[in-house]
């Protein structure tokens, strides 16, 4: 089964065009890297892939996005459902001035798990999953807060990991972090990927081509390129990919 | 301006400068024979060292630039080509020395004509002009240019072919000068075989700039 695909998708806020005619399939368990300068509309396509650009004023989508299969802004699905499917970690880590523990546990108890046992083993498996759990496991009760920029990323990590997502979309997720934390992050991307079908917004050339197994290049609100990422920073097929990524642009 | 851009075009100056150094050498070599001058043989051994110098310089800027600028695209092309070139070039550059070492022993002592049996000059001037032109095809990144002046490589594998016979029938003549017969021979095939690198000089331009690679496709 194809784990994300869009066929033809525009996405207007008013009277902007900013994602003209996108098609693209993605594969699962596989890291695919979303680049190009800024306002191309790389955040924005990844947010459509969950709904979350739903209530920002004037957004306007057409085509279609298939997520497993199944087209997303069908009346009948529940975006809730569909979050906890398609799971996502944002630039700046966001955790909830609470408990470390409570941060992972939070979406359990969201959707609708209460058993404490389970919740327990939920939340050590996800923040070992997430490289985090031997850091923490002594202060669970601590605020998320205190934790470093690194730390809170991957606490990030963890909660979306806690309600089993099948796809991770991450935007700029290491953009903020010391190179450590950086490495860190990465690692941890190579890992899951064997479970997960990850998305990974990325202005950092050395971070896709690390760690990513495609490259979708965006300009202008257009997809100009999409290939395996080897092939695209070696010999990329279009002039503008490669103005793009040897740093000649504009 | 990308910062990588002035470190790239540095390398492709620094490779012109080498491919004319190495060039120089040969036209020294081909001077030598035809003025029976074993002095200007000397100069190439005595210069052989500055297109070692030169190599390794080449390599280290391209060492550096890997590492510090990471380049990815038709930039990283530029750099593994130009690795290959300069250890292309000092390899036709070890041919001029074999030659110069050679003339420099040997020349006084040798019968008139067999320099000429074997076509040294003539080989050498085939290299050089083909060394010109592939200088020329670099500069401009002209590859229709580079495949064609490789091509030229096949009149160095003629002559390397005639010398063969003419190195069998000269030992028949002359036994006792068997040795410098076969040093002689050897030579050809070192001309030869610096043909073939400048071929392989062509092919990395075309990998450079096309991305394509020529290597091991045979063309009729
Ligand atoms: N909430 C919004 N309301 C209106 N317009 C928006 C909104 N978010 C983004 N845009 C516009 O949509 C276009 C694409 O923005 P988007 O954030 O998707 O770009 P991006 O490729 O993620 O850029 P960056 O690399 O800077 O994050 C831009 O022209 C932007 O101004
Ligand atoms: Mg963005």
């Amino acid at each position: 089964m194809k784990p994300i695909e869009a066929k033809n998708v525009n996405v207007y806020y008013g009277d902007n065009h900013v994602l003209k005619d996108v098609d693209i399939t993605i594969k699962e368990n596989s890291v695919t890297a979303f680049i190009g300068p800024s306002g191309c509309g790389k955040s924005t396509f990844l947010r459509t892939l969950n709904r979350m650009n739903d209530y920002i004023d004037g957004f306007r989508k057409k085509g279609k996005v298939y997520i497993d299969g199944k087209e997303i802004y069908e009346k009948k699905v529940r975006v809730e459902e569909l979050r906890r499917k398609v799971g996502m970690v944002f630039q700046k880590p966001n955790p909830f001035p609470k408990s470390i523990f409570e941060n992972v546990a939070y979406g359990l108890k969201i959707h609708g798990i209460d058993n404490k046992y389970e919740i327990n083993e939920a939340v050590e498996k996800s923040l070992k999953q997430a490289a985090l759990w031997s850091e923490v496991k002594d202060k669970l009760d601590k605020p998320a807060l205190s934790l470093s920029g690194g730390q809170q990323q991957r606490l990030c990590i963890a909660r979306t990991l806690a309600v089993k997502p099948s796809i991770i979309l991450m935007d700029e997720p290491a953009s903020a972090l010391d190179p450590i934390s950086t490495a860190k992050i990465e690692e941890l991307i190579t890992e899951l990927k064997e479970k997960y079908t990850i998305v990974i917004v990325t202005h950092n050339m050395q971070q896709a081509s690390r760690i990513s197994d495609r490259t979708a290049f965006f300009y202008l609100g257009e997809l100009v390129e999409y290939g395996k990422t080897s092939e695209m920073f070696t010999n990329p097929k279009e002039k503008q990919t490669e103005n793009y990524i040897t740093g000649r642009f504009g | 301006m990308p910062a990588i851009e002035p470190e790239l075009q540095a390398l492709k100056d620094n490779v012109l400068d080498m491919l004319a150094l190495v060039r120089n050498q040969m036209i020294k070599c081909k001077e030598a024979i035809h003025k029976n001058d074993v002095s200007l043989a000397e100069e190439v051994i005595r210069e052989e060292k500055n297109v070692n110098t030169q190599e390794i310089a080449i390599d280290r800027d391209c060492e550096n630039i890997l590492a510090l600028y990471t380049p990815v695209a038709t930039d990283l092309r530029l750099v593994l080509a130009t690795l290959k070139m300069t250890n292309d070039l000092e390899r036709i550059g070890d041919c001029a020395k074999s030659i110069a070492k050679f003339l420099e022993e040997d020349m006084k002592g040798l019968p008139k004509h067999w320099l000429k049996d074997f076509a040294l000059e003539d080989m050498l001037e085939t290299l050089v002009s083909m060394l010109k032109d592939m200088g020329e095809a670099l500069r401009k990144e002209d590859t229709k240019m580079a495949l064609k002046t490789a091509k030229r490589d096949e009149q160095l594998n003629d002559y390397n072919r005639k010398a063969y016979k003419t190195t069998a029938e000269l030992i028949k003549q002359h036994p006792d000068s068997s040795k410098t017969l076969l040093t002689l021979f050897s030579l050809t095939r070192d001309l030869e075989r610096a043909g073939d690198l400048t071929k392989n000089i062509a092919e990395e331009l075309v990998f450079h700039i096309e991305a394509r690679v020529v290597k091991h496709k045979k063309s009729k």
